[in-house]
């Protein structure tokens, strides 16, 4: 594969697409273990340096962001726990690959936030994109929204609980974890998933390849409940559960030690 | 990759060209290699046409100077001969034109006879619509037309990032809907069945300017509207019969809308204000021109919407 160096790299920012190299702004308003900072004139680059910064040497553990402005990438990354609020909007790939931190976000976010998230919490007050949660692994992701399509795609863990509807081929190949639905989901919910359970409080267009109705169990109910207990959500709805059909892939049929190795 | 992004406002004219170039800048990272506008002004009873006499990748040799001028001359003594009146007459660059005509003949015969001439393009016919594409970024087009005072009340635009063909003027986006006056339209995605497609307009008499693929959705559109058909039935028969991954933005004379294909393959954010609705790929472009916090989402899959002026 060819590198981005060379004549590429130049190219590339001869058009004028590369965000220059920047240090730490160093602008935030720190108070014992707060700190705020105004976003609004800053890079990606630089609201992410600032970001690691405050947690990593500053011992910040509470980062109020205002002014995100829907800039791309934010707050990837974070592998400490701390509390992180957006005072607006996160544009695409927010809270990426995080593992601990527990992020508030006041407004909506673009597509794919939260991929690879590890551990930690997530909650959107506004609208997710598609592809939320994709390849997600561990954590809670809330989204009082609605969800865009393909929502929990390669999800191998966690939650994803939204309070409105999703689009087409949520859950699409998911592999273990739950996605709680309030509202509607549109057509191929589940498509070629191995494992996990999604539940939907609406209707569904149409259930995706290997995608069945499941058994209800008390377990369940407590798994929602709490759920919706923790995250303040008033009263669940009824749902419909849908599991795996084991049709297409079939885990149980592999040795312990080979399906630690697909999963 | 490529960035779209709309805008229509229902309370009246407003500066559409400075808000369409800040959405479009913030989308730079999209689309670097073209930047498009329609900008649909208040109608006048005169036909508003944009041309080139000449494209990018047309020769620099010492002739091409030479060649400008006897276009201009040509499309001008073209239209004379067609009783088009040439009420104002605008030169925006070395190449590229701005007329007003007092004419109400048929719109093809202008377009026919000055694209008959060799390197002549006409970018858009009509009584409102102006469409302006050119290299660059939205500023760079935005200062070479002068399009930050321009006045009106809905407009669509693209940065190109160039995969299916050339960059060129030819390549860029939108597409006037040739030959169906004041009809524009915007694309981000791959139509499958181009060729197929392609065939049956052309078989239809329709001409095609470029190899692009965006390029056949405003001319279907603009042929199921001629046939009755309304711009919402229109865009709704397209999620059936254009395959592919899409996400398009369509405007005429007095509206604007969306359609989203039925995998939602592309995106859109759209916000739906009491006096404007404002649509990007991005949402940072609709954070461009409003500096308030604001509800905004994600049109589904197979969804398609319109909202007049």
């Amino acid at each position: 594969m060819d590198a981005i160096t060379g004549e590429n790299q130049i190219v590339y920012d001869a058009r004028g697409l590369v965000e220059p190299d920047c240090e730490v702004p160093k602008i935030s308003k720190i108070d014992g273990e707060k700190a705020t900072f105004d976003a609004l004139d800053l890079t990606t680059r630089q609201i992410n340096l600032e970001l690691r910064w405050l947690i990593n040497e500053e011992g910040v553990t509470d980062v109020t962001v205002q002014n995100p402005g829907a800039k791309h990438s934010l707050a990837v990354g974070l592998l400490t726990r701390c509390k992180i609020t957006f005072e607006g909007s996160l544009g695409y790939f927010g809270c990426g690959i995080i593992d601990g931190p527990e992020v508030h976000i006041k407004g909506r976010v673009g597509w794919s936030a939260c991929e690879n998230m590890m551990s930690g919490t997530v909650v959107v007050e506004g609208n997710a994109g598609s592809l939320t949660g994709a390849a997600m692994r561990g954590g809670d992701l809330i989204v009082k929204g609605r969800l865009g399509a393909r929502s929990g795609i390669d999800q191998k863990g966690g939650l994803i609980l939204t309070m409105g509807s999703v689009g087409a081929n949520t859950g699409f190949m998911m592999q273990r974890g739950r996605q709680v639905i309030v509202g509607d989901a549109g057509h191929g919910l589940g498509d070629s998933m191995y494992d996990g359970i999604i539940y939907v409080g609406g209707t569904v267009r149409s259930l995706g390849v290997d995608c069945v109705p499941g058994e209800w169990m008390d377990s369940d109910a407590e798994f929602i409940d709490r759920k919706f207990r923790i995250y303040d959500l008033g009263t669940p709805p009824t749902f419909q559960k849908f599991v795996c059909g084991k049709k297409l892939h079939n885990y149980d049929n592999l040795e312990a030690s080979e399906r630690k190795l697909v999963l | 990759m490529c960035g779209i992004a709309g805008i229509i406002y229902k309370d009246g004219e407003h500066n559409i060209g400075q808000d369409m170039t800040r959405m479009l800048q913030s989308m730079k990272h999209r689309g670097p290699d073209s930047t498009g506008y329609a900008l649909y002004a208040k109608p006048t009873e005169h036909v508003v046409m944009r041309y080139t006499v000449a494209n990018t990748t047309t020769p620099r040799d010492y002739e091409f100077q030479g060649r400008l001028k006897r276009n201009r001359a040509e499309v001008e003594s073209r239209l004379a001969r067609l009783d088009a009146k040439i009420v104002s007459n605008e030169k925006e660059t070395d190449y590229a034109f701005r007329v007003t005509l007092d004419y109400s003949g048929d719109l093809k015969q202008i377009a026919d006879q000055i694209e008959d001439i060799p390197d002549c393009e006409v970018l858009s016919l009509g009584h409102s619509l102006e469409i302006i594409k050119d290299l660059g970024d939205a500023e760079t087009v935005c200062a070479q037309y002068h399009l930050d005072t321009f006045s009106g009340t809905h407009a669509i635009g693209h940065v190109r990032m160039a995969t299916e063909s050339d960059v060129d003027i030819s390549g860029a986006h939108p597409y006037w809907a040739y030959p169906f006056s004041d009809i524009a339209v915007v694309h981000n995605g791959q139509l499958t069945n181009y060729f197929q497609w392609r065939r049956r307009l052309e078989r239809s008499g329709h001409r095609f300017n470029s190899e692009c693929d965006s390029e056949i959705i405003a001319v279907y559109l603009a042929e199921k509207m001629s046939e009755g058909m309304s711009l919402e039935d229109a865009m709704r028969l397209s999620l059936d019969e254009l395959d592919g991954v899409f996400t398009y933005l369509c405007v005429t004379a007095d509206a604007l809308g969306m359609a989203k294909d039925e995998m939602a393959a592309k995106p859109l954010v759209l916000f739906e204000g009491e006096n404007m609705i404002v649509m990007a790929s991005e949402e940072m472009a609709i954070r461009a021109i409003i500096d308030h916090e604001i509800d905004t989402y994600d049109p589904y899959e197979g969804e398609v919407m319109v909202w007049t002026r």
